[in-house]
């Protein structure tokens, strides 16, 4: 395409992109305007019925419980896939993965990175399974947890060597722990069947005391699962990844 | 910002009401945050931007009013996703180089 063509097909893709773009803006209802009543009716519902005082992490766990087992399936997949592309690389013997680079071209990371990390690991192990279990009290949940679990060994091989992100967070375990966290969905799912209800219909009793950590019924439960399966699936990529650059060091 | 937290944030939002300055701030913010990613040429300093933009969303979506999203942006759009950018570049450029090594 000459330069001149380019010009005139960006100019005629520009005017159709406002064109469009100014229908859909001068349709819109005015900023804070909510048409919609979902907000309201689960603001009602959630703290009487439920017990839990988080509504997102009602909706998310509860109400719309099937669809955020489809999303929780999407991250399993893809996570899947990343490990599936990476593989090549193992089927040819990969031998030793510890990282000896310490010692060679990469210097050691400084003891100011060193100390600011391993006193970061604590912390952020402790915040992400503060987050995973007061999902349903506090903004947060499952999947925010699960991230901030998944960065401490990151920490660590910041801290240490890939060989300490290894000892922490071995392959199997993390691949196990992912599996039984995504599997703890469909197993809630059909104990609700088994129990007479409909698949994931909340039969648990609510508990109590509205906002305490064990209120909701299979709401903590299936939070603790999605914590697991997330916080599994991020390290289980950060493996394949660092594994694969890791090596390069030692050729 | 305290003029909707008085009235309650459902209250407030269903009458409608004006943005706040604060509200406005972080949009322009997101904005520049945005075009800055855009400007950005080289990939490596692009997923540093991209993670800065990450926060800047997820502050807006804290202004908004939404705790839960902006953990999520914090964690997903802050830490993993320029993470994970980072590694496959780095997995890219070790693949372009053995490969001018073989040719």
């Amino acid at each position: 395409m000459t330069r001149a063509a380019r010009k005139y097909f960006f100019l005629a893709s520009a005017i159709l992109l406002a064109a469009v773009f100014w229908l859909g803006y001068s349709a819109l209802p005015p900023a804070g305007h909510v048409p919609g009543h979902y907000g309201d009716r689960v603001n009602a519902v959630v703290v009487p019925l439920r017990h839990i005082t988080d509504a997102v992490t009602a909706v998310n766990f509860d109400i719309r419980g099937f669809d955020t087992l489809g999303e929780e399936f999407i991250l399993f997949t893809s996570i899947m896939a990343v490990a599936l592309l990476m593989r090549r690389r193992k089927e040819r013997g990969g031998g030793d993965h510890e990282d000896k680079a310490g010692n060679r071209r990469v210097p050691p990371p400084s003891d100011a990175v060193r100390i600011t990390a391993v006193l970061l690991v604590p912390a952020t192990v402790l915040f992400g399974i503060y987050m995973v279990t007061h999902g349903q009290i506090t903004p947060g949940g499952g999947f925010q947890g699960g991230v901030i679990l998944a960065t401490a060994p990151v920490l660590l091989y910041l801290a240490g060597s890939f060989g300490q992100f290894r000892k922490v967070a071995p392959m199997r375990m993390v691949a196990i722990g992912e599996a039984i966290g995504a599997a703890a969905y469909i197993v809630i799912g059909g104990g609700c069947i088994a129990m007479g209800g409909n698949f994931l219909q909340n039969l648990l009793p609510m508990g109590k005391v509205v906002g305490s950590l064990t209120a909701g019924g299979i709401v903590p439960l299936i939070d603790l699962g999605v914590g697991l399966e997330v916080s599994g699936g991020f390290v289980l990529a950060l493996l394949v990844y660092l594994e694969e650059l890791v090596e390069e060091k030692e050729e | 910002m305290a003029a909707v937290g008085r009235r309650g944030c459902t209250r407030g939002f269903r009458g409608g009401f004006t943005l706040t300055p604060l509200q406005i701030f972080i949009l322009l913010f997101v904005a520049a945050g945005a075009t800055g990613v855009v400007l950005t040429r080289d990939p490596t300093s692009q997923a540093i931007v991209v993670s800065f933009y990450g926060f800047l969303l997820a502050i807006m979506f804290f202004i908004f009013q939404a705790p839960d999203v902006a953990l999520s942006q914090i964690v997903v759009g802050a830490v993993a996703l320029p993470l994970m950018i980072l590694l496959a570049l780095a997995r890219v450029k070790k693949q372009q180089r053995q490969h001018d090594k073989s040719r």
